[in-house]
């Protein structure tokens, strides 16, 4: 049964056998090629993946040689031992040249009490400045340090700002203790180098004895919006003027300022300020010269309070400084001090009134050059002194409280900085600080800076 | 009623970034799509190095989650400012929330002796590190994987969208290779040695620079030094950035007789370089119009 079959099958496969020939090996082929592209296609896809893990595994590994290069790099550079940890350091020198028509020694601003910090215009002639060695660094995580001594031409050491400030308070505060420059005002807590003239404004030589840095601790909120909101306070020993140098347990001053600032556009930027600062000085005393000419030494006593208002506006164009740049800054002090004053021994009530603002420009019109302007104005206000007519006391008594006058001073300067660390001024000065005279005063600055990059206060 | 508008809070993302120059500002914006506020410290048309820790800087700052910065002390006139002043301990140099670009690329012309007469040298290296693309991608990783880290709840969405910027990112730089072809060993006058990185990729061959020393304005003394060996040297064009003052380079142009090529060098610095695929393009396009 099964042989008929495949007989039959044969028989009938033999006759087709052409044309099933045919498509057999047709099938075969068409069978073969199929594997053949699907044993391909198989090869190919594991190639793929093998290449693509190979990719990943290259990306990885240049990745790791980036880090491990950089890592070498910096390793090379850091100083090893010791010295990995040093702060960054900076020196700033600087000296003038001048000419004034007045002897800078005799300088007093008439009508205000002599706030006795380094106020004077520079000396006649070649004079070294102040110079200043800068030293900051992060202490650990959590607080960073800074130093700031300067070295005066009579060869004094003088501590200008020595404090530690938070790093990881959050939340918008930090707090500072110390000495340092307080922030009441705008251009306190600019160091003087970077001043736009060679001098503080003589708001700041009446009412701040230059600039004013109380050892103490100040605590500053920065509001989480987007125009800048920053509130502060401090609380101080009150040492130097308008305070004076008491031993007392607890505060002998303290202050309180607000700043707000932002943007206009992409060309303006602007920070205004409100701030008042209170201190009780005791025995605040100075010397003063009395009707007969003979020197009499005078003390105030009681409390002296100051507001301060600060605006600042700088412009470049599309906030690009390097080609022209202006600014525009100013500053109303206002003083009220009440207590006693005491002269040769006698005593009496006191309190004065007054006031002073300055208002200054600076204007680079081309890369490296700027022009400046300032004025400088003081308002005598009211002073009200008890001893007058006390003891045969009159106002020539004392020629330097009882002047009915306003100083005021108009400054021009022009300055050519090379580099952004290093500054040649010429500056003029018409000082009407002393009652009935003007001192033309006629400087040249260099101001150079080395070391470590300073910061770009605003 | 204007003290509330000017005391206006940031508006709710669910990470704050502030990056310091707008090309990182751009990268943020494509790995962060919209679950991230950035804002750009600087513009295309400021020069970065002049900044000033300004008020608007700071208020930005206090509020930031994460700041991105290029580091190698490009912005060390302003950048440590601005981690003082706003009391935000998030941003302190080795906290998550600050990054540093730098750091993540081999950087370039790192000097032997660092000393302030060779001008303002950068002891690390060269730091303007975004004009070549595989530096962009070597910055996009760990910086997808940084605002994962601060972020976690949108980790998948930072994730799938860094991986998409990349793939996107590698077929862009093929073809900008390919398209960027004929541009090797052209050479060029540059203004300052910010256009480093793009040279090497491209490579472009640099014969000369507009300033005497790094961070010098242009000087006539060294211009006319620059245009005799200019004679020989024989550049195709001077290239200038859309943040440098144009003079120098229109007057160096005009005696050399060759164009002045005004480049975006970072997003936003022309119209076309609205992100990092159009500054690219847009770069490519202005340096290729020299040798068509």
């Amino acid at each position: 049964m099964f042989r008929c079959h495949t007989i039959a099958a044969a028989v009938a496969l033999a006759c087709t056998a052409p044309v099933h020939a045919q498509d057999a090996e047709l099938g075969r082929i068409r069978d073969e090629i199929r594997q053949i592209r699907e044993n391909y296609e198989q090869r190919i896809q594991q190639l793929e993946k093998r290449l693509s893990e190979a990719e990943a595994k290259a990306g990885k590994a240049e990745a790791s040689a980036v880090q491990a290069e950089n890592t070498a790099l910096q390793a090379a550079r850091r100083p090893a031992g010791g010295n990995a940890f040093n702060p960054a350091m900076s020196v700033i020198l600087q000296g003038t040249y001048a000419r004034t028509s007045r002897d800078p020694n005799d300088f007093q601003l008439s009508g205000f009490a002599p706030s006795g910090g380094e106020v004077a215009p520079p000396r006649r002639g070649f004079s070294l400045g102040e110079s200043e060695l800068f030293m900051t660094g992060n202490i650990d995580p959590y607080f960073r340090g800074q130093l700031v001594a300067s070295l005066t031409p009579e060869d004094q050491l003088e501590v200008e700002e020595a404090f530690f400030q938070t790093l990881a308070l959050g939340k918008g505060y930090t707090l500072k203790g110390g000495r340092f420059l307080s922030g009441i005002g705008y251009l306190n807590e600019i160091h003087q180098h970077a001043w736009d003239f060679q001098d503080a404004p003589l708001p700041y030589k009446a009412f701040l004895g230059g600039r004013l840095n109380d050892d103490g601790v100040q605590l500053k909120w920065v509001a989480p919006t987007e125009t800048l909101v920053e509130l502060g306070g401090e609380v101080g020993r009150g040492r130097s003027f308008p305070g004076s140098d008491k031993e007392k347990n607890g505060a002998g001053a303290w202050g309180l300022f607000g700043h707000m600032g932002g943007d206009v556009g992409a060309s303006t930027a602007w920070r205004a300020g409100l701030s008042y600062y209170r201190s009780a000085p005791a025995n605040r005393s100075f010397p003063d010269l009395d009707a007969t000419g003979s020197e009499v030494t005078q003390a105030f006593s009681g409390t002296s309070k100051l507001w301060v208002a600060d605006a600042v506006l700088k412009w470049a164009p599309n906030g690009n400084a390097t080609v022209h740049n202006f600014k525009l800054q100013g500053e109303y002090f206002r003083r009220n001090e009440d207590g006693r004053l005491a002269s040769n021994g006698n005593v009496g009530p006191f309190d004065s009134r007054q006031s002073g603002w300055y208002a200054q420009s600076v204007y680079q019109f081309m890369p490296q050059w700027r022009v400046g302007y300032r004025y400088d104005r003081l308002n005598h206000g009211t002073v009200s002194n008890a001893l007058v007519g006390v003891a045969g006391l009159t106002p020539a008594d004392f020629p330097l409280l009882m002047s009915h006058h306003n100083p005021t001073r108009n400054t021009v300067m022009v300055d050519w900085s090379p580099t952004e660390f290093s500054r040649i001024r010429l500056q003029f000065a018409a000082d009407k600080s002393r009652m009935g005279t003007t001192d033309n005063q006629v400087l040249l600055q260099y101001l150079y800076s080395l070391g470590a990059h300073g910061a770009h206060q605003f | 009623m204007l003290l509330l508008a000017l005391l206006a809070r940031p508006a709710f993302a669910d990470l704050n970034v502030l990056a310091c120059e707008p090309e990182w500002a751009a990268l943020v914006r494509e790995l962060g799509g919209d679950k991230v506020k950035v804002s750009a410290a600087t513009t295309a048309f400021q020069d970065p190095h002049r900044i000033e820790a300004r008020p608007s800087l700071i208020a930005r700052a206090r509020s930031a989650d994460l700041i991105v910065c290029t580091g190698a002390q490009l912005e060390i006139g302003w950048l440590p400012l601005l981690q003082r002043q706003s009391g935000n301990a998030k941003i302190q140099v080795g906290e998550p929330g600050y990054f540093e670009a730098s750091l993540q690329v081999p950087l370039i012309e790192a000097p032997s002796v660092v000393d302030r007469s060779m001008g303002d040298v950068h002891p690390a290296g060269n730091p303007h590190i975004h004009l070549d693309p595989r530096n962009i991608a070597k910055v996009a990783v760990p910086l997808g994987a940084r605002m994962e880290q601060l972020d976690p709840g949108n980790g998948a969405y930072y994730r799938s969208r860094t991986k998409s910027f990349l793939d996107r990112w590698q077929q862009a730089t093929g073809r900008w290779e390919k398209a960027g072809a004929p541009l090797k060993g052209l050479p060029l006058v540059v203004y300052h040695k910010d256009q480093a990185y793009l040279f090497r990729w491209l490579g472009l061959r640099e014969v000369g620079t507009l300033e005497p020393k790094p961070g010098l304005p242009p000087t006539t003394a060294h211009m006319s030094e620059l245009l005799g060996r200019l004679a020989k040297a024989s550049p195709k064009a001077v290239l200038c950035a859309a943040y440098n003052d144009p003079r120098p380079a229109q007057f160096i142009a005009e005696r050399a007789s060759v164009p002045v090529v005004v480049l975006p060098y970072t997003v936003g610095g022309s119209d076309q370089a609205k992100d990092l695929f159009g500054l690219y393009d847009d770069t490519l396009r202005r340096l290729l119009a020299v040798v068509q």
